[in-house]
């Protein structure tokens, strides 16, 4: 927790002003707030002793002051809070984002991206609303019950003892409610998680469910779930059901006393050690305290229930990017020559099996390499292993004669464009898109790698061309048109090496064949390193990497791997099989 | 919990249906008669009681002044104090017994009623026909379980005791007001009337930009959505700052909204506070300034103005205002909680899948001549029972998997035409596989052979009846499904399997992952088939999933199998291994088969290719490759499927 707070208190930034105003202002407010109740009691006073219209215009010119005076504060106080808690969890978000932004793919992997917004909304919204809580009930609460307990003392003299017992009274038992609760109340609510897990379970599964008629059977699980989350939630809730009376009980003890021993003061003292007056503010200090003492127990639950949110947002802020540019980092590529040099590499540390192991090869500037092999082969393991998407376990990965290490990552990312398996488009126009590419691509570029990757056809179909509006993840075109406009949009970098993980699978042969032969026209001194799933996606490529389990199996031609590579000659039958039958 | 979040649907409040507070007080009502009732008594009591302190004050207060104006001591007056205050306490403990009472019963009557229409919500929601499922988003379906509940919840245990609580106060203290003194009582409604202005002035801006805020919200929350599941490509191409500018941009938006419309809504907290204040020292100097006049007091007690009645009166100023400003906390739960009670009522007033279906399935004896007579128990041969009414006879007719579609047409809207003119037959035990474009109507065609949806026009026949006449718990249950997005449920991989056929042993279920060909991996697993199986089978490889689905299919024996792109989405190694169990499986059954790789049709009985709902091939593999048509071209690759 304490921790969390640490790292939270960052993200306050240039909102350090309107942080510590909040509380200076409450403080106005609530000394204003003391303060009439003790100056009403004198009017009262002044009154009952039959005082004049002038003495009387005199305190209320005097209470309507203070009254301003606490309302200005009360203001101030409101506006500086809404702008410190809002400023808070702006900075809050920009700073989460930042810290994803920096993330590596061995970051990303470790979390989903859905819990990621959840992070970035509902749990700074959260942590929002605990933050503008504690900034304007953190001194409230303390201040109200010094100055009320002071007043209450100088006013009703030994009366005021009667909050040495109902104030720890109410203080302790607000406490035992929320210790008793707060594991209740956390057991609950992760019960009630599983249970509306399993309504998204019904609801995603439920042609699973009617087509099993399943409709009886789930009714009865889940009743069962929600009989059980019901009766735990009425248990704690019970406890919690002590709060209230516990504070009527105090007021009630409060009101008899100062009415009994009040009145007797009064009488005998004949109002010179208590007077109608304080009777009438020892009432309302009494209630003072007490809502106080409610509101701070409504703080409390605030937090816990935000330091949950907190948690996770601090799981985001403090996880360190596991790869970062070298200091004095290499900011050119020389060429496209790639070189493995004994790489293994295994996703975790923890990991039993190397995912790449002992791999060597060279791959010239400008040459055409094929990678092909099962599923789990590890293909786009190795070819991420080239713009650092990932660090080696051991060995070495060298691009331009250069190890990967020591490149600054956007010169070497820029250089090494990879068009990934599974890719996606961002909402915007065409444009848009491809200029992620080259934000100051000229239209003769984009034009240009359009027609290379024979996108060029399809977006002069569409009404508006390039500036035809893609949706969120690209959904309102084909497959095909996805994996054309990515591999354009990748052109677009002129890189020195293009990769291209499976990425004319849902684009037809000839297609294809049309892209392949564009770029060997438009980018013949670019390294081109295709993975493919069909044969003929990598036949023509000058050379092919065959991969098994991890491991180079073969390289070599088309030509030499079929007369020497097994796995090659099963994968080439088992693809052109189909196709023989008719020839 | 997320008051950012609440304050919004302010806005909501002209959606909301008249009637919809009635429904929900009714519906607790109906839950929980007696309790309910009884808590509204100990409400009212508990209120009533709290208001009532201030008389005691003023007698109390009066025999005070009779003490100095008579010179009495308290010899004289204690007697008399303490028997108010005794009386004042038999009040206080019955007020107390009350509240303690209504609380702990609020908690039942809250937890009872939400546990309640919960599960009203979700019997209506397994009754519900796909199109229900189809149409609405799954997150907004589930969020009536979980926002709008929690919203409820709030709404029920909160604000309604609230509201009764500080209407009564609010009432009864006016009356003893009026008892006193009206002049001081017009003083307070003045004040009221302010307060109601400022409530309504500063919480209507606050909610035009709460709204605001939220759609703020969404605007942040729809960007990081696509950079974060983007995120790998932002990497690739160095894309950080500029994506970190946008999100700053719309960030900055939302703190702007967020900051106002929070402004607005703390500073209601201390304008009504002063307002409240500012009423209390009118009250003591207006009063002072009466008792000092000697004016001429008007009220139903007929007292003169005096301290005893000014001193009481601060008090009940204080309640007054303190009260309205508890209500108007209360404004914002109560249009959120009406808002979800009425999504919540919305889905239990939803019309169930109807069923007119009379033939039903039952277990029969086939004797050796062939006559089929109705068993009780389980005997592995099922038939179709067919009451006619005609004639009022009772037919049996073997299941056997005969399924025949002719010239169906069918649309999801009207005028949208999906399926035109589909006939295809499949003869027990044949296979028949659909190929064609997303959106070509495969898919369409088997949620039409188990009814999900209803043809609109042509008949299809199960084993020669019309499947309209089926029962259709009854027809689904005469056939399996496999689908591309498998969904497993909580639980243990048995379990799992289990859910085919409820009353299958462990064997039955082993044997059907023997089947399948899933058992070699179960086995491996740390538990076996006791491995509990969380979030879709998140544990399990896609590969894995898809075979303990198709287990689940296994055990269920059906005469009739739907694999929908069962291995579309699986890697071509494991579809090897995930094809020889639907292998297994389909054996000896009426197969409908949609599949994206043509290699798992090619043996397939009967191949149809669809085009924009229509069938434009017909006829098995080596026919479709010679007539060198759409078929022919997809299968060389020539052709772009989706």
């Amino acid at each position: 927790m304490k921790e969390n707070i640490k790292t939270l208190s960052k993200s306050i930034g240039e909102y350090k002003k309107q942080v510590i105003m909040t509380p200076f202002f409450v403080l106005i407010e609530v000394v204003m707030e003391c303060i009439i109740p003790f100056f009403t009691s004198g009017l009262v006073n002044n009154i009952r002793a039959g005082c004049g219209i002038d003495v009387i215009l005199n305190y209320s010119v005097k209470l309507v002051i203070m009254a301003l005076t606490s309302f200005a504060g009360g203001t101030v106080a409101a506006v500086t809070c809404a702008k410190a808690s809002a400023g808070f969890a702006k900075n809050l978000r920009n700073d989460i984002f930042h810290n994803i932004q920096s993330f590596s793919f061995e970051n990303i992997d470790s979390f989903l991206p859905a819990s990621l917004v959840t992070r970035l909304t509902t749990d700074v919204s959260n942590i929002q609303m605990a933050f503008m809580m504690i900034i304007r009930t953190a001194v409230r609460f303390p201040f109200t019950l010094v100055f009320a307990f002071v007043m209450a003392f100088v006013m009703g003299g030994k009366l005021a003892f009667i909050f040495f017992f109902t104030v720890p009274f109410l203080a302790f038992g607000l406490i035992a409610v929320i210790k008793t609760t707060t594991p209740l109340f956390n057991a609950v609510f992760k019960k009630y998680d599983r249970m509306n897990e399993s309504v998204e379970e019904n609801i995603s599964g439920i042609r699973v469910v009617k087509s099993f008629v399943r409709e009886k059977f789930e009714k009865r699980k889940f009743s069962k779930t929600s009989d059980d989350v019901c009766k735990d939630f009425t248990k704690a809730e019970k406890i919690l059901a002590w709060n209230n009376p516990m504070m009527q009980f105090c007021i009630y003890v409060v009101m008899v006393v100062v009415l009994i021993f009040g009145s007797n003061i009064i009488i005998t003292t004949t109002g010179a050690d208590l007077d109608v007056g304080q009777l009438s503010a020892l009432l309302t200090y009494s209630f003072m305290m007490l809502q106080s003492l409610m509101m701070l127990s409504m703080v409390f639950v605030m937090i816990i229930i935000s330091e949950e949110s907190a948690q996770r947002v601090c799981e985001v802020l403090n996880q360190k990017s596991t790869l970062t540019s070298p200091e004095n980092a290499v900011k050119t590529v020389n060429d496209g020559s790639v070189d493995f040099d004994k790489v293994s590499f295994k996703y975790s540390e923890k990991a039993k099996k190397y995912a790449l192991s002992d791999v060597n090869f060279h791959i010239s500037s400008g040459e055409t390499i094929g990678i092909i092999g099962g599923t789990g082969s590890s293909k786009s393991t190795l070819i991420q292993l080239i713009p650092r998407l990932y660090d080696v376990s051991s060995g070495s990965v060298s691009v331009g004669g250069i190890n990967v290490k020591k490149y600054d990552l956007k010169t070497l990312r820029d250089s090494v464009a990879v068009v990934l398996q599974k890719n996606v488009l961002f909402s915007g126009t065409v444009r848009d898109n491809l200029k992620w590419g080259n934000k100051d691509a000229t239209e003769e570029q984009i034009e240009n790698a359009c027609r290379a990757s024979c996108a060029d056809e399809f977006i002069s179909e569409m009404p508006k061309g390039l500036d035809t509006y893609i949706e969120q993840g690209g959904t309102n075109v084909s497959g095909g048109q996805k994996q054309r406009l990515c591999i354009a949009r990748a052109l677009l970098k002129s890189p020195k090496i293009l990769i291209l993980d499976d990425s004319t699978s849902a684009v037809d042969t000839a297609t294809e064949a049309k892209i392949n032969l564009a770029m060997k026209k438009y980018i013949p001194e670019t390294t081109k390193i295709i993975i493919a799933q069909r044969i003929s996606s990598v036949k023509n490529a000058d050379r092919i990497i065959v991969m098994d389990g991890g491991k180079i199996s073969d390289i070599g031609t088309d030509s030499e791997l079929m007369e020497r590579s097994e796995i090659y000659r099963e994968v080439c039958i088992s693809q052109t099989k189909g196709a023989e039958i008719d020839e | 919990m997320n008051k950012t979040g609440k304050r919004s649907s302010v806005g909501k409040m002209k959606m909301i249906k008249k009637g919809t507070a009635g429904r929900i007080i009714k519906t607790v009502f109906h839950y929980y008669p007696v309790m309910t009732s009884l808590t509204v008594v100990c409400i009212l009591i508990s209120a009533v009681v709290s208001s009532i302190p201030s008389v005691f004050m003023q007698n109390v207060i009066e025999i005070i002044e009779q003490s100095w104006r008579q010179k009495l001591t308290w010899a004289d007056v204690g007697g008399e104090i303490i028997r108010k205050v005794l009386l004042l306490i038999v009040m206080y403990i019955i007020s107390l017994a009350a509240s303690i009472a209504y609380n702990r019963m609020m908690a039942v009557i809250t937890q009872g009623s939400l546990n309640k229409l919960r599960k009203d919500m979700f019997g209506v929601m397994q009754s519900l026909p796909i199109k229900y499922f189809d149409q609405n988003d799954r997150g907004d379906i589930m969020s009536r379980y979980t926002n709008d509940i929690d919203a409820l919840r709030e709404m029920i245990s909160q604000s309604f005791p609230q509201l009764l609580m500080s209407g009564t106060v609010v009432i009864s203290v006016f009356f003893i007001m009026i008892y006193y003194s009206l002049w001081l009582t017009l003083l307070i409604i003045l004040g009221c009337v302010i307060m109601y202005l400022a409530i309504n002035k500063c919480g209507s801006v606050s909610a035009g930009y709460f709204f605001r805020q939220q759609e703020s919200l969404g605007k942040v929350e729809a960007y990081a959505e696509e950079i974060m599941n983007g995120q790998k490509v932002v990497k690739v191409f160095s894309h950080e700052p500029e994506c970190e500018k946008e999100f700053r941009k719309r960030n900055e938006k939302l703190f702007r909204d967020s900051d106002t419309a929070n402004k607005y809504a703390n500073i209601l907290g201390p304008i009504l506070m002063n307002i409240g204040n500012l009423n209390y020292v009118l009250v003591a100097v207006i009063g002072g300034i009466l008792i000092a006049a000697k004016a001429k007091n008007i009220s139903l007690s007929g007292l003169p103005i005096g301290i005893s009645i000014v001193v009481p009166f601060l008090n009940m100023t204080k309640q007054f205002t303190g009260n309205i400003n508890q209500v108007s906390h209360q404004i914002n739960p109560i249009v959120m909680g009406l808002a979800g009670a009425q999504r919540i009522f919305s889905l239990t007033d939803e019309k169930p899948e109807t069923d007119d279906g009379y033939v039903t399935l039952v277990n029969v004896d086939v004797s050796p001549d062939g006559q089929i007579t109705e068993a009780e128990k389980r005997t592995g041969k099922w038939a179709w029972k067919h009451p006619h009414s005609a004639d009022s006879t009772v037919t049996y007719k073997l299941l056997e998997g005969d399924v025949r579609l002719n010239h169906v047409d069918f649309s999801y809207e009207p005028g949208k035409q999906i399926l035109h003119d589909i006939s295809v037959y499949a003869k027990p035990g044949q296979k028949v596989a659909f190929v064609g474009a997303t959106g070509a109507g495969k898919t369409t065609i088997t949620n039409l052979i188990n009814r999900f949806y209803d043809i609109e026009d042509g008949k299809i026949r199960y084993d020669s009846i019309n499947i309209n006449k089926i029962k259709k718990s009854d027809l689904r249950r005469s056939m399996g499904i496999v689908l591309q997005d498998v969904n497993l449920f909580t639980g243990t991989v048995m379990e799992n399997i289990r859910y085919g056929k409820i009353d299958a042993s462990d064997e039955d279920c082993v044997k059907a992952a023997k089947l399948a060909g899933a058992d070699d991996f179960i086995t491996r697993l740390p538990k076996g088939y006791d491995t509990m199986l969380t979030g879709n089978g998140a544990n399990l490889s896609q590969g894995q999933r898809q075979l303990v689905s198709i287990a689940r299919a296994a055990v269920a024996d059906p005469p009739v199998m739907i694999m929908d792109e069962a291995t579309s989405s699986i890697d071509t190694r494991t579809e090897q291994i995930v094809q020889r169990g639907m292998d297994a499986l389909m054996k000896g059954r009426t197969v409908f088969v949609i599949a994206h790789r043509l290699s798992t049709v090619r043996n397939s009985d009967v191949i149809i290719v669809l085009d924009h709902g229509r069938i434009i091939e017909k006829g098995n593999h080596e026919e479709l490759i010679r007539q060198r048509g759409m078929y022919y071209r997809l299968y060389t690759g020539a052709f772009e499927l989706e």
